[in-house]
């Protein structure tokens, strides 16, 4: 078989580009059934309540409205996590943020299922708000919810890997920073929109722009009890989700459960500020680091706090609260670790997991902290991070087994075409560089829910043709992953990609496969792919060989054609291969499946971190900031991504240079921040700007040049040795920016978003004599449970926590 | 998606006809043009008129004219406005501001006459219907209480046009017609510091038309502070003009504030302070130390107040800079992310 690739690493124009370009990409709001209503939402406007009364019954009356439905309709519960099935598809007895749904209307069109909300009686009875964790820490009464691990703390978690307290006893330096990251939200062009009707048999179909159909079937199956063989869920191509999209919603149930009622097709498509309301965004996370160095910058123990301020459901915030403290280790050697992890429930709209889900707030603030450590210790930032590199294929401290890294060579790319040497502390005053580094995980090792099945499943329909159908329950979410499916199969049958026909995310049609979030996409189907892929080959292979007379390992599958490597006159065309084949097999179908390897974290908590592989990547930002207003002006951002090998350059290089972009958003503007209106006055406690407007991320004029490097180290768990860059890259842009901000004006801003109010703040402390930094100064008390001893290897450890 | 209230929609082709349809009453009819400031506030049912007068079948609306200056008709698109090179040369400030509103797509629907008349802007009034009932309203729509102050018998929502600082700044005067006739009145007196009756304007009249006089060496400048470089309302604005003599002394100015208050403020004794001066780094700071003064920015805008306070001075000295000549170009990309 033939080593060189014509697809695998050949920048190329996607599959689905020309739909998307010409606009023929069918979103779920182009969908229109004949007969179909409209579904609006009625959500409350009271942050936290018990509801006392609800009557729809001068809605139904209102001309043109076909149904109202109230949380009485939806009795069961639901949630992502099966340790959070916290969520009422309409609010049963209680609403606990404004936007929460409490009731729906189905009209003939929108503006009838508007107009009659009005008309939809609720009585509240008004409870005692939560605006921020300080609020939810001090008072445990009355609890947003009546589980989690008390009062209203959802969750609390202590972990030990070895004796902190030691390793900083044998440091030369110990160093103690509080940073402070803001909420953002995913901000997804396309808002969410769906569509559920009965098919011809009855049976529920649900089109939704999500990223997990896979889990929105097992969530509508539950919640309205309806076998999940009756139900269809078909993930329409998302316009955006960058995770924001990867819960079951409450829409999506309602308008199921109206669509079986009413047997007739039901729409929904939230507005703008439905979309904040859905949310599951960026956690804020207040967070204290406390690690010990030694003088050559090695570190001897880490200490993490994390306060993260969770939003009124669960969500993903268990795993979100465990990924705060999970990938400090794969990035750097951190022999001893003890991470303290906290969400407390708020009556905002729920936290959950955005690109980079739960560990960007905790590498914004260790990178800022090395950044202090190395100008403490008098060691260029690169050449520290260089020093303290995790070694590869180790298994660290919280057991997780890294595999190749490439961020040795990231952080050489970045130094060389920025410039560093140069121009680091070299710049005059006002204008600066810095420098932060990051990994993510290529894919979460564990399911969402508990089972040893496979995480990704392919099937492949080869016909006389020539024709390949591609058939996976993974979603295009815009990322390409339709794009990597057919390119891994077109390579390995020698085809080109547009000959491959993919059929992805319905759960009727395709395999299985988990969800587009957590980066495993590309990993986990590309690996189905191949397998079912080589398993097609084989057949192939096996009767061209018959009809050539050729030993099969001495045929090529390359330009449609499959022929004899050492003649390649001699061959037959794929479509003759396939019919050759299909004479001598029967009808050809392969499948393709994978399963990560089984982790060796052992310890309760040990679940969320693991991963086949992890990306890494290194990032130089420039600034330009004016002292006397604190403006800030990025003109560049170097940044090099360890990807493994890309398989479509093109697509990597649209997703680094995405991340970059989505994280100066969150770097220098973003805010889901809420506004509570003065006690005596008003009970409100919401959203200051629920708006595409008044919620600010970049717009093209803001974005700066980009200057992006590949570095391909294959690691061979991945398909042709990919490795994950959906969300990698966004990390180290923020920390880097912060970095460059000191070394541009000598300031420290611990806190995101960096803005130029706050840059203010910190030269004024600094021309008056006072530390010159701005962002949070205390960690609250926190009533910690007993920490969990779990032995690193090198302690002797075997991934399970000591038992008492 | 948000869908608009039901509404009367009326075409007329001339102005007069558009007159006589806002006499008829009973009062709830508006008058919409490019629609990029009425529509959104309709879906938001912050503004709820029963019926709507269109303009764009006028094509009078959309002419412009020299002669004693030039006038320019108020239903003129801004990306039309900005293909005017008369414009450009000799009312950059003008031009500057205009380049400034928005993004490309809405410049290409919205109209200067539009932008004039543009709603006062709040982070309490611009959202939507459930949002603002979760607050229990506000003072500008369905409420009582104005929550940027809850003490303050008046809105206080912001004067958030770009255009009118940089025409008043050039001195302009508009004209206004009604059923009963037309006036033509100087642009600042058009504005009223309130967030409600933010406009002098009468329900009845239509604004057909902006004066601008003869640019007769003036030189006029528009600095504007927004987060972005696209998309964004005005939070700070500076308009300059003057005229230098030969020598570079100042022989007049304007600088006007906008999106400081419910109307664009005339900082008039910084501009006196620079009469009779050249443009000094002496001089410009006395102006912009002064024009800072009467700035008092409410906290119901992006950005904080105190903030945006202390940063009038810079947005002076950088427009004041522009009209001595100075290359900006450099602050420009900084804060404007393009030249203009």
């Amino acid at each position: 078989m033939s080593a060189k690739r014509s697809v695998i690493g050949v920048p190329r124009r996607r599959v689905d580009g020309r739909a998307k370009v010409t606009g023929q990409t069918r979103f779920a709001d182009d969908i229109v059934l004949p007969r179909m209503l409209h579904c609006k939402l009625l959500r409350s406007t009271i942050p936290h309540a018990r509801i006392v009364r609800i009557d729809g019954g001068r809605a139904l009356a209102h001309p043109g409205v076909h149904l109202v439905l109230t949380g009485a309709d939806f009795p069961i519960t639901y949630g992502i996590l099966p340790v959070s099935q916290d969520e009422h598809a309409l609010a049963a007895d209680r609403v606990r943020f404004v936007g929460d749904p409490v009731a729906a209307v189905i009209a003939s069109d929108e503006l009838t299922a508007f107009e009659a909300l009005d008309l939809i009686d609720v009585a509240y009875e008004p409870l005692t708000t939560f605006s921020d964790p300080k609020e939810s820490l001090a008072q445990g009464l009355p609890r947003i919810h009546d589980y989690g691990d008390r009062g209203n703390i959802h969750k609390i978690v202590s972990l030990g890997f070895g004796d902190v307290e030691r390793a900083f006893s044998e440091a030369d330096l110990v160093f103690e920073d509080t940073f402070f990251y803001e909420g953002s939200t995913h901000l997804p062009i396309e808002q969410h929109a769906a569509l559920a009707a009965r098919d011809p048999d009855g049976k529920l179909v649900l089109w939704s722009s999500t990223q997990t159909p896979h889990y929105v079937h097992r969530a509508l199956a539950r919640a309205l009890d309806v076998p999940a063989a009756h139900i269809r869920v078909i993930a329409t191509p998302n316009g955006g989700g960058f995770g924001g999209k990867s819960d079951p919603f409450n829409h999506e149930v309602v308008i199921a459960k109206a669509a079986l009622l009413l047997d007739r097709p039901v729409k929904i498509c939230l507005t703008r500020e439905e979309v904040f309301y859905c949310h599951r965004g960026r956690h804020p996370v207040l967070m204290h680091f406390k690690t010990g160095v030694k003088r050559d910058g090695t570190i001897t123990g880490v200490h993490l706090k994390t306060l993260l301020d969770g939003g009124a459901y669960g969500s993903y915030g268990v795993a979100s609260t465990f990924y705060t403290g999970a990938l400090q280790t794969v990035t750097y050697h951190i022999p001893v670790y003890h991470f303290q992890g906290c969400r407390v429930f708020t009556n905002k709209p729920p936290c959950g997991p955005k690109r980079g889900h739960g560990t960007p707030q905790s590498r914004f603030g260790q990178e800022i902290q090395l950044d202090k450590i190395a100008e403490a210790l008098s060691i260029d930032p690169a050449e520290l991070r260089l020093r303290i590199v995790e070694r590869p294929e180790a298994l660290t401290a919280n057991y997780l087994h890294v595999g190749t890294i490439g961020l040795p060579e990231c952080i050489r790319r970045v130094v060389r075409t920025s410039d560093w040497a140069n121009r680091y502390r070299k710049l005059p005053n006002g204008r600066g560089l810095g420098l932060a580094c990051s990994s993510y995980l290529s894919g979460a090792a564990l399911p969402i829910y508990w089972n040893d099945m496979p995480h990704s499943g392919v099937q492949l329909k080869l016909d006389r043709s020539g024709g390949v159908t591609a058939f996976c329950g993974a979603t295009e979410i815009g990322q390409g992953s339709d794009d990597v499916l057919a390119g891994c199969v077109a390579e390995i049958l020698g085809i080109e990609p547009l000959d491959i026909r993919p059929v992805t995310g319905d759960t009727d049609l395709t395999p299985v496969d988990l969800g587009s979030y957590s980066s495993r996409v590309t990993l986990m189907m590309g690996n189905a792919a191949i397998q079912a892929a080589e398993r097609a080959r084989e057949l192939l292979a096996r009767a061209v060989s018959r009809k050539l007379a050729i030993d099969p390992d001495r045929l090529v599958f390359a330009d449609r054609r499959v022929f004899d490597a050492e003649n390649p006159e001699v061959g037959v065309s794929f479509a003759e291969a396939v019919s050759l084949a299909e004479t001598l097999f029967g009808t050809i179908g392969t499948t393709g499946s994978y399963t990560p390897p089984r982790s060796a974290a052992r310890f309760k908590g040990g679940g969320v971190g693991p991963s086949p592989t992890y990306s890494y990547s290194a990032a130089v930002v420039e600034v330009d900031v004016d002292p006397p207003t604190g403006w800030i002006h990025v003109p560049r951002v170097w940044i090099a991504h360890d990807i493994g090998r890309a398989l479509n350059p093109t697509l990597v290089r649209g997703q680094v240079e995405g991340s970059v972009y989505m994280a100066l958003g969150e770097a220098l503007m973003e805010e889901q921040s809420f506004r509570r209106l003065p006690r005596r006055l008003s009970g409100a406690l919401v959203h200051k700007f629920p708006s595409l407007l008044e919620y600010k991320s970049l717009t093209t004029l803001d974005m700066p040049e980009v200057i992006t490097e590949l570095v391909e180290h294959p690691d061979p768990r991945g398909p042709f040795g990919a490795k994950e860059v959906g969300q990698g890259p966004l990390l180290p842009v923020m920390p880097a920016l912060a970095n460059a901000v000191h070394d541009a004006v000598g300031v420290r801003i611990d806190e995101l978003p960096i803005t130029p109010e706050k840059i203010v703040k910190a030269l004024q402390a600094k021309a008056a004599g006072k530390t010159p930094r701005y962002g949070p100064t205390a960690f609250p008390e926190i009533p910690w449970p007993e920490t969990l001893q779990v032995p690193p290897p090198w302690e002797g450890g075997d991934g399970t926590s000591i038992k008492k | 998606m948000m869908r608009l209230p039901r509404f009367h929609y009326h075409a007329p082709r001339t102005v007069q006809e558009a007159a006589d349809l806002l006499a008829r009453g009973p009062g709830e009819a508006m008058l919409v043009a490019g629609g990029t400031d009425l529509l959104p506030n309709m879906k938001r049912r912050q503004q709820v008129p029963t019926t709507l007068v269109g303009l764009r079948q006028i094509g009078a609306l959309r002419q412009i004219t020299n002669g004693d200056g030039l006038t320019i008709g108020a239903g003129l698109t801004l990306s039309s406005l900005l293909d005017e090179a008369r414009v450009r040369d000799s009312y950059t400030g003008l031009w500057q501001a205009a380049a400034q509103v928005a993004t490309p797509l809405l410049r290409n629907m919205g109209t200067l006459g539009g932008n004039i008349c543009l709603d006062t802007r709040c982070n309490y009034y611009d959202q939507n219907y459930e949002w603002r009932k979760a607050i229990d309203f506000c003072m500008k729509k369905d409420g009582r209480t104005c929550w940027v102050a809850p003490s303050s018998p008046r809105c206080l929502a912001v004067s958030s046009t770009d255009t009118a600082p940089a025409l008043i700044a050039l001195g302009a005067s508009v004209t206004l017609a009604s059923a009963e006739g037309t006036r033509r009145i100087p642009l600042a007196t058009l504005y009223q510091n309130d967030g409600i009756n933010y406009l002098a304007r009468r329900p009845t009249e239509v604004l057909t038309k902006i004066h601008l006089p003869r640019a007769d060496g003036w030189r006029s400048a528009y600095w504007k502070l927004r987060r972005r470089g696209s998309f964004d309302f005005p939070v700070l604005s500076v308009a300059a003009a003057a005229r230098l003599a030969g020598d570079g002394t100042v022989e007049d100015a304007r600088l006007v504030l906008g999106a400081v208050a419910s109307q664009p403020i005339e900082a008039r004794a910084a501009a006196a302070s620079l009469v009779g001066q050249p443009l000094t780094p002496e001089t410009i700071a006395r102006a912009a130390d002064l024009a800072a003064q009467p700035a008092r920015p409410m906290d119901n805008t992006d950005f904080s107040l105190v903030w945006r306070k202390r940063v009038t001075r810079d947005f002076v000295s950088y427009a004041l800079a522009e009209l001595r000549g100075d290359d900006v170009r450099e602050v420009r990309m900084r804060i404007a992310r393009q030249l203009l």
